[in-house]
Order: C-alpha cells, then structure tokens, then sequence
C-alpha cells in the first residue's frame, strides 16, 4: 500500500497561501501576490496529478479488480454524540481523484490568466487570496471523508464565490448579486443541513465509506414509510438533494448563477463553471448508492429536475445578449444534464453507464465551459463590453481567442471527435434505456445548445463589423497560454477511456459509442450550428421575425420566465413586508410597549396616591388624631365585649 | 388645699384642656399658637399624672417625676420649635402652616 | 487559596490601583495591566485544568475553596470550577481584555469608568467561579448594578430612559431569581440535615416535586430575562443602543451569559424533574425567539439594533439548546455562548469604532466604508460571517453541535422545533448580508466620509484578540468541546435519571 498521507498538504498548501497572501499581499508589489499564488498551485497541480498517476496506476486493486476507496489521512475535528464526530481528512476514489485534477488544473489556468487578466486592478492580490481560499474550499470539499466535512467546505465555498463575486466591491450590481448567490445557496444549505440531520440520526454515521459500503445502515435502516409515503432515506436524500440543487443552480434554485456573472471574468471560468457549480452533481454522485438502493424516488427527482433545468436553461440561453448569461445559462442546461445522467443511472457495470457518462460529461465539461469564460474574458478585455450586440467580426482582430473559442463550441456542440461528443453521447445513451421522452428531450436541448452557442460564436466573430473607440487586439501571452492549453484539453479529454477508471462500482467496464445514438444526436447538433449560422453569419433580420413570431413565448424566455420577478416578490413583499415588518412593530409596540405600560401603570398610580402627601401639617394630625381615636374606640370596644 | 375635690374634677379638666388644645393645633393657621396648642395637650397630660399620682398612689411619686421630665422636655421642644419658627419666618416671611407644604411628595 | 480567589482579587486590586492614579493615562494603563493579567490567568486556568484532567482527576469540580462565611445561614464562600465555568472564565477574560481597549476614547470621567467597568467584570467572574448559591446572586447582583451607572452617566441618546428600563428589568429577574434561590435552600434537605446553599451538595438530592415545579419557573424566568428571552428582551435593543462601546461588549458578550449560564446552572441541574415536565413552555418561548430575533434584526436600521436582535436570536438558541436535556445539545449551548460572546463583543466594538468616526449609527446614512477603512470593515465582515455560521469560525461549531444535538430528540415536537431554529440560519444570512452590503461595499454616499482614519493601534489590539478568539475555536474546537463535555456529565446524568426513557 502506498503511502498517501501527503496529500493532506494538497489541503494545508493553499489555505497557507490564503493567509500569506491575505496578511501579506499589500506589503509587496501586486505582482508578487499573483506569482506566489500561481507557483503555489502549480505545485498542488504537481501533487494532484501525482497522486492521480498513483492512484490509478500505481496502487493495486481489491481483490475485485476495482480501485480502492479509502482514507488517505483523518483526524477528529469534533466529538458530537457517542456515535457522531466530525473528521476531517481526505478520501482518495475515482470520482475525487478525477475532481483533483479538474480544480487543480482549472484553477491553475485561471491563476495564470489573471495575472494577465486583472493586471492592474485594485485589490489585485485580494483577488488572489481569495482564489486560494476558493481552491482550498472546493479541494476540501472534494476529498472529504464525511458528509459533515462536505458541509463544512461546502458553506466555505459558499462564502468564497460570495466573496469572489462581489469582488468589486464598489458597483451595487456586484453586491447585490453577490448577496443574491449567497443566501439563495444558503437557503439550499438548509437543506443539505436537515438532509444530513436526518441520515446521521438514522444510520449514526457520517461517513462516506461506511455510508455507500456493502453494509451501510442506510441501507436497512429508516426505511419506513415515514412523512407523505415515502421513507426517511427518501426524504433526507431529497433535503440533501435540495442542497445540491443550491449549489450547482438547478431550477429552481438557479437564479444566483446568471446574477454571479458580475463578478471578474476569470472567478466565472473557475467556480461558476467548472467546480463550484458542479458540486451538487459532485454529492449525489459521491452517496449514490444510497440514492440507488435506498431512494429511488429521490433519484427520480434528480433526474426530473435536471432534465427540467437542461431545457429551462437552453431556452433562456438562446434569448439573451449578455454573453457571459448565455454562458452561465449554459452552464445550467450542461448541469442538468449532468443530473440527468445520474438520474437515470443505475448501479454496476453497463447498468451504471449514466453515472460514468454524467462523470464523464463534468470532467468534459470542466475544460471546455473554463475555455468558454476564459475566451468571453479575453473578448471583454478587448471590446469593454459584455453585450454582443456591441460585437462582430472579430475574428480577425483576436485569432488565437477566435480559435479556441471555436474548439470549445464544436466541443459543447457534441461534434466529433471533440470532448464533448462522447460524453454527451454517454449520457443520451443512459438517458434512452430509461425514458424515451426525457431521451428526446435532451436531444432537443442538445440542439438548442449547438445553436444557442454558435448564435454566440458567430454574432461575436462574424456578423456586422462594428465601430470599435479602439481597435481590439489579442490579449497578452499570460492569458492566452491558458486558452490554448485549455483549448487542448476540450480536444483531446473525450478520447480518454474514462469507464475505465470511474464508474458507479469503481470496477472498470468496457463502453463504446452507440451509433445508433451518436448519429441522431450529431445530426442534431449540426441542424443547430447550421440554423445559426443561416441567421446570425451575416446580419439578418431573421432572428428579430422569429423572435416576433413566437410571440408571448419568447418574451418569457427573454424575461428569464420571470422567475426572479417571483423570487423578489416572496423575499421583497413577504417576507419582509409581511412577516418582517410586523414582527418589528410587534416587537416595538407589543412587547416593549407591554414592558412599558407596565411602568406607566406604576407611574399613574403613584402620581394618583402621591396627592395624599399634602404637605399640610394639620391635614396630617387630623388624620393621625382620628387614627389614633378610632383605635381607641375599637380597642374599648373590643376590651368590653 | 385640695381636700374634697373629687378626682374626676381634674379628669374633667385634663379632657377639656386636651381637646382645646386638639382643637387649636387643627385649627389656628399661626405656628405659635399651635406651639401654645401642644403646650396646652401636654399640660392637660400633666394634670391628670399628677392626679393621678396623688389620689391612687399618694405614698409614690413616679407621676409627679414624670410631670417633670414632661415640662423639661416641653421647653427644650419649645426652644427648638421657635428656632425652627424664626428660620422659617426668615426665610418665608410668614408663619401660616398651610403655606410649609414645600417638601410635599 | 484557591487560583481562582485570584479572579477576584485582580479585579480589585485594579481597582485599589486606579483610585491611586493621577492621570487619565495611567488609569488606562494600569486597567490594562490588571486585565491582561486576569487574561494570563484565565490561560493559566485553562492549561492548569486541562492538565489536571489528563493527569486524571475526575473530581467533580476543580481548584475548590471552601471558607465558611455566615455560620447561621450557612453561606459558604465555596468556589470551583467544572468545564464549563473554565471555558466561560476564558470568555469574559477576553471579552474584559479586549473591551479595555475598546474605551480608550471614553470622553470623560476616566477613573469612575474603569473602576465600574472592572467592579462589574469581578462580579462576572465571581459568578461563574461560585459554587454557593448565595454568593452566586450575591455576584450576580455585583455585575447588574454597575451597569445602571455606566449606561445612565456614559451612554448615548436616551440613556436615563434605557439605563432604567434595563435595570428594572433585570431587578424584576432578580427578585424571581432570589425567590427561587430561597425556595431551593428552603428545600435543600429533604432528608434532614442542615440546609445549605451548596450547588453540588444539592445537586445529589432530588427537591420534592411540588416545590420544583414552583421552583423551577420562577428561576428560568429569572435567569431567562438576562438571558434575552423572549419575551423579556426588550431592555437588550433599548440597553445596547444606549450603552458606551465597551459595556455592549461586556454587557451582551458576558452579562447575558450569566442568563443562560444561571439557567443551565442552577434551575435546570438542580430542578432537573421540573424542568421535563415544564422545560417545553420555555422551549417553545426559545424558538420563538430564534426565529423572532432574526425577522427583527431584518427590519432595523440602527446597527445597534440589529445586533441586539440578533443577540436575541443567538442566546435564544443557547436556552433552545439547553431544554434539549441530552450532551451534545448542551455543548452546543455553552459553545453557542462562549460563541456569540466573543462575536457579539466584536461587532459591538466594531460599531463603536465606526460610530466614533461617522457619528450616526443608521445603515441607510452610510455606505462604502470598505474603502475609507478597509482595517474595520474586513473585520466586520468577518464578525457577520462568523455570525451567519461560517465553518472555520466559532459559530458554525456551536450551532452545528446544538442541531445534531437537537435532532437526538426522536419525537416529532423537538423535530420540528429543530427544524424552525435552524432555518434561523436563513434568515441571518439575509440581515447580515444587508448591513454589509449596505455600510460597508457600494459606492461612499457621504463625501465628507472620505477624510475618516482607519483603526488606531488600541482599535486593532482589541478586534484582533477577538477576531483570534473565534478563529481559533473554530479551527481546533475539539480541545474545547471536550472540556465542556467534561463538565456537563454530572448534569447530563442527572437529566437521564429524571427522564429514564429518554434516548
């Protein structure tokens, strides 16, 4: 057995680099901040990839065949009943060792393009602190041992896209949408919270190898019917899918990650596109065998909503013009479709094929969505503008951003044999043996997605020539490195036999590409690019009749179905005119007035006895005189009778 | 020299004394003349210890000391109401008692 | 002598020394130096008792001394200490220590604030370090009455009208707190004997039932009302409001804790039959208050307010956690305590910091202090994250402790009661979130706000010994969740002989 205890500096390194940077940044010149911070991950990157390179190739199997899962180092973190505590610790499996090298590597290339990116902003080594504060939460979050540990880094991750959003602190969109993110996801959290309540109090564990093993007490225990027909397994694992649903901005709690774009371009490439946001996949994959044998109903709703969120967001995506939206929509309908593949999976070998697949599509996904924000990012560093519409043939003017721009796409786009193709084509094939209706839903969203994203592609390189104030030119090597690097793994991460290293049971299998899918769904794919390049290639009017055309439909679309309308009107006019309002007036007036009414009684009556004391000497005597006789008389009388 | 005057003669006038003087320091506004009052009650009060003493017990003298203790404290009361009279007609310019209601509440 | 009689002692000696003191400065200075060495010996006690008990002394409590004090009513100067009154000592050394330096600006009147400020702090202590219930009340009354003083003569806006309010509040606990106490000496023999005022000797009896259930009201309430329950809280908005910077801090970061501390202490551990059978009234009266504090907080504008509601919504939480009767509860409880004190104590230092640079406490007057004073306002954020329950802060260890705790409880009223308190967590989110938004990010609406400085040196002594307290609770909490657990068996134990079927 090899040793892996090391991998705990894979945690300790970056929160180092937090403090450092944090107390430190401003003693230096900002670029000092951003070279430590970058080596600094480079050299996480380096233990990531070397602990993957053992993990699946050193280290051997169980008996089985299948890779291990087990507990590179823990420690108690806190004691909470006899049977409950909270470790901390790192558990090294396929899906977290694959998760190491999706943050280690998107965040390294996101180091780097900020250095080139926010060169000469204010508060540029802030921006870097927080970014290793982000990668030690999310890489916390990923090896976690326990559900607890999840939850501890899953609030810290929380905070940091809170904070990394709202980075520009000054602009009121950027708070209010940094606001916005938090306590949405917070309210998620709640969920999660009352989820884990719930499973700890039934099985008595927080652990995850106890807890997804061959003799996890969530399998026998809480089986019940318990609230609404269903058990207490079911309903914590639909509190816990809550959570999830929070953080990876499934509908319809997906209304903070379009918001979150207001934050540096860069924080969008990393944690609202390749890591944070898929976290919510990242739990239901790690205690899937509980959703499988012990919930099956939540799993149903796993799949529900993430087929409901995949054509919810695509929709939303190919109405709107902010391009960073579009994205962030994107990253919704590409998360939903993450879900849905774990959805419809089941557990085992080719049964399991959706859980591969939806693991599969995360790591895809990871390289070509960063690539996507990264280029977005070089295009607005070079036009100063988020909105297409103030964009057009810009090809010529940013080649190598035009370039990998256009593998990312195709990637997405499902063409072959770029990443995405194969991962999607996993997903659709799982999808299919499950539900034929949700299959063709995603092959419609599959469509949308090579539209909406071609819409992109050409309205920003092609389409009318615009009147530029400057004329916008490459970013600097700083940032394009990283396009390019990342622009390699959109190309080439799809040829990876992925079965063979992460499925639902850690045994390897053996998939291959089902024609019978993979043709429809390129044709699909195509129809959509082909449709956007037919309206947006060279400035119509097409899009503008269609859109009349659809009429009331588009509208809603456009207006994102009104959902934040909905959310503002509940938390805006009831919550805190209905409930919050009046409970301050109760408080003032009620409690405290009860408090002081109580005091202005005692005050009334003292002020009405106090008159009694006239000061007037005689008035005293008489009464003391008659006093004094009335007791006499009383006294004879008694004394006589 | 008081041969054959009975005792409930001096009770009599002990009671009369007494409920003038009551009378007069409810009544008379003049700090003085409540001052003559209470002079008054305590003699009423004299008058019946001394009596007291010389018809139920003539062999004792407690009532006859308790007289004088009365009309020692009397005048060292006195002496002080004045000075207290005169401080307040310094300061007041009268000495109506229903106007000393300063201290009231 | 005990090392605890010296928690006494330093206190008045420090007093002795600033009657002697000439100038401002050295009244200062010396009240520091007192202060600081009550902070070394709250450490000393810490290490002392943690080395005691690895050494393996499983005595009940610890460093205990035992003069007899009125041999007819046999009051007893007994002092000692558990896990639990260790880790609050450590709490109020901290919150006194860094409140000093929180007044370095009191305008006037120097020597009378410090000596009150430190009178009422050796009150504090010697509450918590008393094991007889009359010097117990004895010390409690020590730290109300200094209050009255420091609001009425130092305080700001309508400070006769709040000083009054709070003090006749807690004089109304009082009285119920000295029936109670005279109820239970009363009854503290029940199988003959002398009577005794002793808090462990009692603690081995069981009070006859009739007697607890009039008992145990009586001092829960009492306790209750310095402990910010609902609905006797309205002094808290009124009292922080008014108060000077350094006696919110004392006054929510510690005074409120002897409320709850009072309740764990004395009405639920020695009246545990009672507290079953009516514990549930008050528990439902504290998840009103979790709930209640927090709307509230949402709908304030005066910083003050806010955190005085939002006072109430944590020590709610501590009573909910304490009516959960099982251990974990508990631990969470006194950490939720120890928690909210070290968090409270900053905010209201932070607030007294930007008071004293704005002159206006309305969120709505202000707005993007991070750039003028990035030192505060980094520090209020992280008091608001560590109060909305951030992982890697104190907060978020107590909270999570009182929950898995509560969930303990398998039946469906402390199931659901559960459930309402932690959505608490919602809604801090959102009021906290506000305040940040609103006063401290965004654009500078004030232009005159410009010119303002950022902390002195005293300011950043005080905020970061602070800061340093909850962080370190909440990276390493195990040392201290332990120490806590320690203390709470005999309780604990006593709680399961009164209700043998609960889990």
């Amino acid at each position: 057995m090899i040793d892996f205890s090391y991998t705990a500096w894979i945690l300790l390194l970056p929160i180092f680099l937090f403090i450092v940077i944090g107390l430190l940044g401003n003693r230096f010149k900002p670029i000092v901040s951003g070279i430590v911070g970058t080596s600094g991950l480079f050299i996480i990157w380096l233990l990531s990839l070397v602990t993957a390179y053992k993990y699946f190739f050193v280290l051997e199997k169980a008996a089985d065949g299948s890779f291990l899962k087990f507990m590179a180092f823990n420690m108690r973190w806190l004691n909470l009943t006899d049977k409950l505590h909270i470790d901390m610790g790192v558990l090294l499996d396929p899906i977290s060792v694959m998760m190491l090298i999706v943050i280690t590597t998107v965040s390294l290339m996101v180091h780097l393009y900020s250095i080139g990116y926010m060169h000469g902003e204010k508060g540029f080594s802030r921006f870097f602190a927080l970014l290793s504060l982000f990668s030690f939460s999310m890489l916390g979050l990923v090896v976690a041992t326990n559900i607890f540990q999840m939850y501890v880094f899953w609030e810290l991750v929380g905070v940091s896209s809170y904070l990394l959003i709202g980075f520009y602190y000054t602009k009121d969109s950027a708070v209010a949408a940094s606001k916005k993110a938090f306590i949405v996801t917070r309210f998620a959290d709640l969920g999660f919270l009352i989820g884990i309540l719930m499973l700890s109090y039934v099985t008595g564990t927080f652990d995850f190898i106890t807890l997804t093993g061959p003799d996890s007490p969530a399998l026998t225990s809480g089986q019940g019917v318990w609230f609404l027909g269903l058990s207490t397994m079911t309903w914590s694992m639909i509190f816990v899918f809550m959570g999830g649903a929070g953080k990876s901005a499934m509908f319809p709690l997906h209304i903070w990650l379009p918001d979150a774009m207001e934050g540096p371009t860069p924080v969008s490439a990393l944690i609202h596109a390749a890591t944070m946001v898929v976290a919510g996949v990242y739990l239901v994959a790690r205690l899937f065998p509980i959703y499988v044998f012990s919930a099956p109903v939540a799993l149903d709703i796993v799949m529900w909503v993430g087929a409901f969120s995949s054509i919810f967001a695509a929709i939303i995506a190919c109405t709107q013009y902010d391009i960073k939206r579009v994205l962030a929509y994107s990253t919704i309908s590409q998360i939903g479709l993450m879900m849905f593949g774990l959805g419809v999976s089941g557990y085992g070998g080719h049964e399991g094929l959706g859980y591969m697949a939806s693991m599969f599509h995360l790591f895809t996904h990871a390289f070509f969505k960063a690539l996507l924000f990264l280029g977005a990012g070089a295009i607005i560093h070079a036009v100063h503008s988020n909105y297409m519409n103030d964009m057009g043939g810009l090809h010529k003017n940013l080649p190598i951003t035009h370039a990998t721009f256009l593998i990312a796409c195709l990637a997405i786009a499902g063409v072959p044999p770029l990443a995405g193709f194969f991962s999607k084509d996993e997903i659709l094939a799982a999808g299919s043996e499950r539900s034929l209706l949700l299959y063709w839903v995603e092959m419609i969203v599959s469509g949308l997605t090579a539209f909406y994203m071609f819409r992109l592609y050409f309205s920003i390189f092609w389409g009318k020539k615009q009147e530029y104030h400057q004329t916008p030119h490459e970013a600097p090597k700083t940032m394009t490195i990283p396009l390019m690097i990342l622009a390699l793994g959109a190309l080439l991460a799809g040829l990876i036999p992925f079965s063979n290293f992460v499925t639902s049971d850690r045994l390897p299998f053996v998939s291959h590409l089902d024609m019978g899918i993979a043709i429809p769904a390129v044709l699909v794919g195509l129809t959509g690019i082909v449709v956007a390049a037919f309206f947006y290639l060279k400035e119509t009017d097409i899009p503008d009749k269609v859109f009349k055309a659809l009429g009331s439909f588009s509208q809603a679309a456009f207006h994102k179905f009104y959902i934040d309308e909905l959310y503002l009107f509940i938390t805006k006019k009831i919550i805190f005119n209905y409930i919050s309002r009046p409970v301050a007036w109760f408080d003032r007036h009620i409690v405290d007035g009860a408090m002081n009414g109580l005091a202005y009684i005692t005050n009334e009556t003292s002020d009405r006895i106090k008159k009694l004391q006239s000061g007037q000497l005689q008035q005293y005597a008489l009464v003391f005189i008659s006093g004094a006789l009335l007791l006499v008389l009383l006294f004879v009388y008694l004394w006589t009778s | 020299m008081f041969e054959g005057i009975p005792l409930h003669w001096f009770l009599i006038l002990g009671t009369i004394m007494f409920f003038v003087g009551i009378y007069g320091f409810l009544t008379r506004k003049n700090l003085i003349t409540i001052l003559m009052s209470i002079e008054l009650i305590l003699n009423s009060v004299n008058i019946n210890f001394v009596a007291f003493n010389k018809f139920l017990y003539p062999d004792h003298l407690e009532g006859m000391f308790f007289t004088v203790f009365i009309i020692a404290v009397a005048a060292a009361e006195t002496s002080i109401a004045i000075a207290i009279i005169i401080n307040i007609y310094r300061r007041l310019v009268d000495i109506d008692v229903d106007k000393m209601n300063k201290m009231k509440y | 002598m005990s090392i605890l009689t010296l928690f006494i002692i330093i206190p008045l000696l420090t007093i002795v020394g600033i009657l002697f003191c000439k100038t401002d400065m050295q009244v200062k200075w010396v009240s520091v130096a007192g202060m600081g060495l009550q902070f070394i010996n709250a450490i000393a006690l810490i290490l002392l008792f943690l080395a005691e008990r690895r050494a393996g002394n499983i005595a009940e409590v610890l460093f205990v001394q035992d003069n007899l004090w009125y041999e007819t009513l046999n009051i007893h100067f007994h002092v000692g200490v558990d896990g639990v009154s260790v880790a609050m000592i450590g709490l109020t050394s901290l919150v006194v220590f860094a409140g000093i330096f929180a007044s370095w600006e009191i305008k006037d009147l120097h020597r009378e604030f410090f000596t009150f400020l430190i009178l009422l702090s050796s009150g504090v202590f010697g509450f918590f370090i008393s094991l007889d219930l009359f010097t117990m009340f004895l010390f409690y009354e020590l730290a109300v009455i200094p209050m009255y003083l420091l609001i009425g003569i130092w305080g700001s806006g309508p400070r006769h009208y709040s000083a009054m309010k709070l003090t006749l509040m807690l004089m109304g606990g009082s009285a119920l707190i000295m029936l109670g106490l005279i109820g239970i000496y009363l009854n503290s023999a029940p199988n003959g004997g002398p009577l005794t005022w002793d808090i462990i000797k009692i603690s081995k009896e069981t009070l006859p039932m009739d007697m607890q259930r009039f008992l145990f009201p009586l001092l829960f309430v009492g306790f209750g009302v310095l402990g910010a329950m609902f609905p006797f809280h309205t002094w808290s908005p009124d009292g922080h409001a008014s108060a000077p910077t350094a006696v919110s801090m004392l006054h929510a970061g510690v005074l409120m804790k002897l409320g709850g501390y009072g309740c764990y202490r004395v009405a639920v551990f020695l009246l545990p039959q009672a507290a079953h059978q009516v514990g549930w009234i008050f528990l439902i009266l504290a998840t009103i208050g979790v709930i209640y504090g927090a709307f509230g907080a949402l709908w304030q504008k005066d910083l003050k307010y806010i955190n005085a509601y939002s006072s109430v919504s944590h020590c709610g939480l501590v009573l909910f956690a304490i009516l959960m009767f099982n251990q974990t509860a508990m631990n969470g409880a006194i950490m939720q305590m120890i928690s909210h004190g070290i968090m409270t104590a900053l905010f209201f230092a932070l607030i007294g910091m930007i008071y004293g640079r704005t002159h206006t406490r309305y969120i709505n007057e202000m707005g993007g202090l991070m750039k003028v004073m990035p030192f505060l306002s980094v520090a209020y954020v992280i008091a608001g994250l560590a109060s909305l329950g951030l992982p890697g802060f104190s907060g978020f260890v107590a909270e999570m402790t009182i929950f898995v705790g509560a969930f303990q409880n398998a039946d469906i009223f402390h199931r659901v009661v559960t459930i309402i308190a932690a959505s608490s967590i919602v809604v801090t989110a959102v009021y906290i979130l506000r305040v940040v938004g609103i006063l401290l990010l965004g654009k500078i609406r004030n232009d005159e706000y410009e010119q303002l400085t950022d902390a002195k040196w005293y300011d950043k002594i005080s905020v970061v010994s602070l800061i340093l307290g909850i962080t370190i609770i909440g990276v390493a909490p195990l040392w201290l969740s332990d120490m806590i657990t320690g203390g709470l068996g005999p309780i604990v134990q006593k709680l399961l002989a009164a209700a043998p079927m609960m889990p």
